[in-house]
């Protein structure tokens, strides 16, 4: 029997804007708790809301980066639940005429391939507190913090389109990029700025049926929506298989103990009587609006990754990767810029720099090496002062913060020697040094003589401390064994 | 229309209200009479119009998003019924 | 002291007859004396009013201090106060003291009125009899085994018993009108949106009002000027310019048309209120005023589409009790679920207890669309019998409420003959329109009211109206016997 997987995602953004979305008290991460709840984030008697231009501008322009349609007259709910986190008892939403319509998104896959995601919607709501049940507690209880309550997100809903967790995983990025691209969201995903809901079901591959759905809930790394997908299918596929039945539930899913649990259902069929909040009137969005934020809209990574094709001639994968990071991208064209080889460029900060930054564990926002820094040594790279390998050294000692790439050189002596005459002269005092080795290279076949230049080499760069430039050392060499021979 | 006991019950869930035994009768009652003065809405002929909350046509005023809420945790927590250490507290909620 | 009019205490302490500190211990010293018989209020702010009053007494020796400077009033509890408790009339509120003053609170404090207290009221607002409140009933000065009216019933009764000059109030049903019908007073519900609902506590956001209740509409005129204005912080709040409403006082209504709802005139109601309105009416025409049969279709409605949206939004709205940050906790909950269920249940009293059970119901799934969605639409078919109304007259009027007031207990098992009381009153809240009553007759002793209903931002021109009536009638000047 073959699977097929069906996913959909539901992604709550946190719109990084400075006040809440119906009150003025501040949005900063990692206050005291309940220093950033005002009388109307804590439902105090008499309070009521007013909405936050900006959250509503940040809305309307993920709609125009995702091609949606912009509802012009949109409307407030209530979602009335229980839960301390929650202090007015409902949660201010939206769900007959949510400011995003449908719009698309699209990815790119590991085999080269794009595909389109369809969005459904995207809505306005305000996010609740955060609630703790570990820690110095009194016995019995659990705190609240409302720090949290009323901070401004977008809920983005997408259409079944996902056949897999790595389209998911995609997916999620992409929106990712997109949000972060158009400077909406922070995007840090420990900080709760982006976290995922995953529904999943499985149908017999051919099927136009839809399975039942489970959805795993409050997903905030990429790494574990990956493994909860891919256990979530493998648990359906195994119930179904023993002749069971998939339970329509939520579920959690722990990253570090890697256990997955139905949730005690909340409340058997939660009835949320949903109706138009009567403190808020619908939100009029003019043309001339949507029309003012499309002529500002930040690049978009699509847009950015073809630019960086055509303006820095990279790969369509390293533009991929690069472009759909707007950290790494921002940080890229700095480093691009200043040395004048994007390639070289590319290479590091795809590579050695992100390597370090994720030993690290840190962003490109707190890298030690700024971009103007990697600029310095990439150019000194580029115009032959250092050779690769030294770069490394040079790397590692601004990484330490001992300064700039010059200033490095300049201290550790790592000038390259590209002095054909000092180079010349080492070459020479090698190779008089190493007469057995000669001798081995003259008589030896022609298709064994390229190997055996590593030995000189080795020797040459022992000789110069690492500083002789390898290609012209190479060059220099051949020349000389070839008129020994 | 009378209302059902499993339906008071639904309802005081939903609601957050313990009800006990004896004032589920009389609240069943009394629901059951309220429901009936409403049910006389079903007669109006209403196709075509739409729900209207206030009189005017007016649109959601935006606020300028600049902060101008203070730290008045003190004052707040001075009011409420239980706390620890800046937390609102409340018995464990179970997952 | 107690017997002058704003407008006269305005006077008296402009040419310094008395001053406001003595104008306020005066007040205070009556309601020591007398408000245990009718139990009009719920917490008396006395030393804070006597700072206030030397303050204000300061400000009227420099001149040029605005009009309700050093004048007494009271506030309905409903109206959160800076550091005095605000019980909204009930047990779940009865610790609750807001460290913020809602904005008609802060209006009349910036003006330098003085605050003596909080008046009683029904239970959240819910009510037309104030016989709900965990504070206990709020007695009528005019019959003590009769309602004062509701929700409003303490700001009425206290000004019929002379206890303040002047009171705020709210409105969403008729709170503001019925009660000054039964006591006796001006009463004014302003149009929605013309008066701040910052810091009121909210029971159906869609329909709650505020408003001034004095013995006359020109003092209800002086409030309304210090009441209404444009709030930022609420967003129903209306952005239009606030009239100075005493300027029109003086207009005469020659020639002003007067609509007369046939449906306000059937069964139901009490023959004796009748005569009074017709009376009151007839007074007006040999004004000049001219009056005209109209027909509000609709009326009928009115009840059912309330006893929907208010109960509906109210359950909303009442959800933020729940005992976490603020208010009534029971004791010794033994889960979250527990906490809950026994601090609302022991914190609510029984009528809000089922409005909010009601509520519930017409929002279920299931349910929304034959009830809120209806209703809601009802409310459309209600707004247009006004419209089509006031396109032939400027006004309408007719009886604020079916009968003069009952006794207590009299609509006791049955909710819905209480909700009847409202019959007149409810239509206007449920268009936002404004509308107010002012004192026409006395029937077995006891009070009736005339109201009136104006289209929306109207207000100037009711209040002329009713000061023009005020003028050619005494019934506003009546006192009840205990306090004459």
């Amino acid at each position: 029997m073959s699977w097929e997987t069906v996913i959909g995602l539901e992604v709550h953004v946190q719109l990084a804007t400075k006040t809440k979305i119906f009150s003025a008290a501040s949005t900063a991460f990692g206050a005291t708790p309940n220093s950033q709840a005002c009388a109307i984030d804590l439902a105090m008697p008499g309070t009521l809301p007013v909405l936050n231009k900006q959250a509503v501008n940040y809305a309307i322009m993920f709609g125009l980066a995702i091609d949606a349609d912009i509802c012009q007259e949109s409307v407030f709910e209530r979602k009335n639940y229980f839960y301390p986190d929650l202090p007015k008892g409902y949660q201010t939403t939206q769900l007959e005429k949510p400011i995003v319509g449908r719009g698309s998104v699209t990815i790119q896959l590991a085999d080269g391939s794009e595909k389109a995601i369809g969005i459904h919607h995207a809505h306005l709501e305000e996010d609740a507190g955060k609630s703790t049940h570990e820690g110095n507690l009194p016995h019995g209880m659990s705190g609240v913090d409302l720090n949290r309550a009323g901070t401004p997100l977008i809920e983005i809903v997408s259409e079944p389109d996902m056949r897999s967790a790595e389209e998911a995983i995609a997916f999620a990025k992409k929106l990712h990029s997109i949000v972060t691209s158009i400077n909406i969201c922070d995007g840090e995903m420990s900080q709760g700025s982006m976290r995922f809901d995953v529904n999943v079901s499985v149908r017999p591959t051919g099927s136009s049926v839809l399975g039942t759905r489970t959805e795993t809930k409050n997903l905030n790394s990429f790494k574990f929506m990956e493994e909860a997908i891919e256990r979530e299918v493998e648990r359906q596929i195994d119930l179904i298989e023993d002749g069971g039945i998939v339970a329509q539930e939520t579920r959690l899913y722990n990253g570090d103990t890697k256990v997955a649990k139905s949730m005690r259902s909340k409340e058997e069929a939660n009835d949320y009587r949903y109706f138009p909040c009567p403190d808020l009137l619908p939100v009029l969005i003019s043309d001339a609006t949507i029309e003012e934020l499309r002529q500002a809209l930040p690049e978009l990574p699509d847009a950015r990754q073809k630019r960086f094709v055509s303006q820095y001639a990279l790969s369509d994968y390293d533009a991929n990767i690069i472009a759909n990071d707007s950290n790494m991208s921002a940080f890229f064209e700095v480093v691009a810029e200043g040395s004048n080889n994007a390639k070289l460029a590319a290479n590091w900060v795809m590579g050695e720099l992100s390597g370090a930054l994720n030993n690290a564990d840190l962003n490109f926002s707190g890298s030690p090496v700024s971009p103007q820094q990697l600029a310095g040594m990439v150019a000194r790279i580029e115009d032959n002062s250092i050779s690769g390998k030294m770069a490394k050294l040079v790397f590692e000692a601004m990484w330490k913060g001992e300064g700039t790439a010059d200033e490095i050189i300049q201290a550790k002596g790592l000038k390259q020697v590209s002095d054909s005459g000092a180079l010349e002269k080492i070459v020479a005092e090698v190779l008089d040094a190493n007469l057995a080795m000669v001798e081995d290279f003259i008589n030896s076949d022609e298709s064994k003589r390229k190997k055996k230049l590593g030995g000189f080499m080795g020797q040459i760069m022992k000789a110069s401390k690492g500083q002789a430039n390898p290609q012209q050392v190479n060059q220099i060499l051949l020349q000389k064994l070839n008129e020994l021979l | 229309m009378t209302i059902e006991r499993k339906e008071i019950e639904k309802l005081a869930t939903l609601s957050r209200l313990a009800i006990d035994e004896k004032t589920i009768a009389d609240v069943t009652g009394r629901l059951s009479s309220v429901l009936a003065l409403v049910d006389q809405l079903q007669s109006a002929n209403t196709d075509s119009l739409q729900e209207i909350s206030r009189p005017f046509h007016t649109s959601q005023r935006l606020r300028d998003d600049e902060v101008s809420e203070t730290d008045q945790r003190e004052a707040f927590q001075a009011i409420a019924p239980e706390t620890h250490n800046g937390l609102f507290t409340v018995p464990k909620m179970i997952e | 002291m107690h017997n002058y009019t704003i407008a006269e205490l305005i006077k008296g302490l402009q040419n310094n007859e008395f001053s406001s500190v003595e104008l306020t211990q005066h007040f205070l010293d009556r309601i020591s004396q007398i408000n245990d018989d009718y139990n009009a209020i719920i917490t008396v702010t006395g030393e804070q009013a006597l700072n206030s009053a030397t303050l204000a007494d300061q400000r009227l020796s420099l001149g040029d201090a605005p009009a309700m400077c050093g004048i007494p009033i009271l506030h309905k509890d409903i109206f959160c106060t800076d550091g005095v408790r605000t019980s909204c009339g009930s047990k779940m509120l009865d610790n609750f003291i807001p460290p913020y003053n809602a904005t008609v609170v802060e209006n009349f404090a910036r003006d330098g009125a003085v605050m003596l207290g909080k008046t009683n009221m029904d239970e959240f607002a819910m009510g037309s009899s104030n016989e709900t409140s965990f504070y206990g009933p709020v007695k009528n000065p005019w019959a003590t085994d009769s309602v004062p009216g509701g929700s409003s019933g303490g700001s009425a009764a206290a000004i019929a018993a002379r206890l303040a000059p002047g009171a705020t109030a709210t409105d969403t049903g008729g709170s503001i009108r019925q009660p000054a019908a039964l006591c006796g007073i001006s009463g004014l519900k302003p149009t929605y949106g013309r008066v701040s609902r910052w810091g009121m506590i909210a029971f159906a956001s869609s329909l709650d009002q505020a408003g001034p209740m004095a013995r006359t509409a020109e003092d209800c005129a002086i409030l309304l000027n210090c009441m209404a204005s444009f709030d930022e912080k609420d967003s129903t709040s209306v952005d239009k310019n606030v009239p100075d409403y005493t300027a029109s006082l003086g207009n005469s209504v020659k020639g002003l048309k007067i609509g007369i709802p046939k449906e306000y005139f059937s069964e139901g109601l009490h023959p004796g209120t009748e005569v009074a309105v017709r009376k009151a009416l007839a007074d007006l025409e040999a004004q000049g005023a001219e009056l005209v049969e109209i027909s509000l279709p609709n009326s009928e409605l009115s009840v059912p589409a309330y006893y929907v949206i208010a109960p509906a939004e109210a359950s909303a709205n009442l959800s933020r009790f729940d005992g976490v940050k603020y208010g009534y906790r029971c004791e010794n909950p033994k889960d979250l679920h527990d906490m809950y269920c026994r601090s609302r249940a022991e914190g609510f009293g029984e009528e809000v207890q089922r409005r909010i059970l009601i509520g519930t119901y017409c929002l279920s799934a299931g349910y929304y669309d034959a009830y809120y969605g209806k209703a809601q639409q009802v409310r459309q078919l209600i707004q247009q019998d006004f419209s089509e109304a006031f396109k032939s007259v400027d006004l309408i009027m007719g009886p604020t409420c079916p009968s003069p007031a009952f006794k207590f207990g009299a609509k006791g098992d049955d909710p819905v003959a209480m909700y009847l009381e409202d019959i007149y009153t409810i239509a206007t809240n449920l268009a936002g329109l404004p509308g107010m009553s002012v004192p026409c007759g006395i029937v077995e002793d006891k009070p009736v009211g005339l109201q009136i209903i104006g289209n929306y931002f109207d207000e100037a021109r009711m209040l002329n109206v009713a000061h023009q009536f005020q003028q050619i009638t005494n019934w506003h000047q009546q006192t009840p016997e205990a306090i004459s």
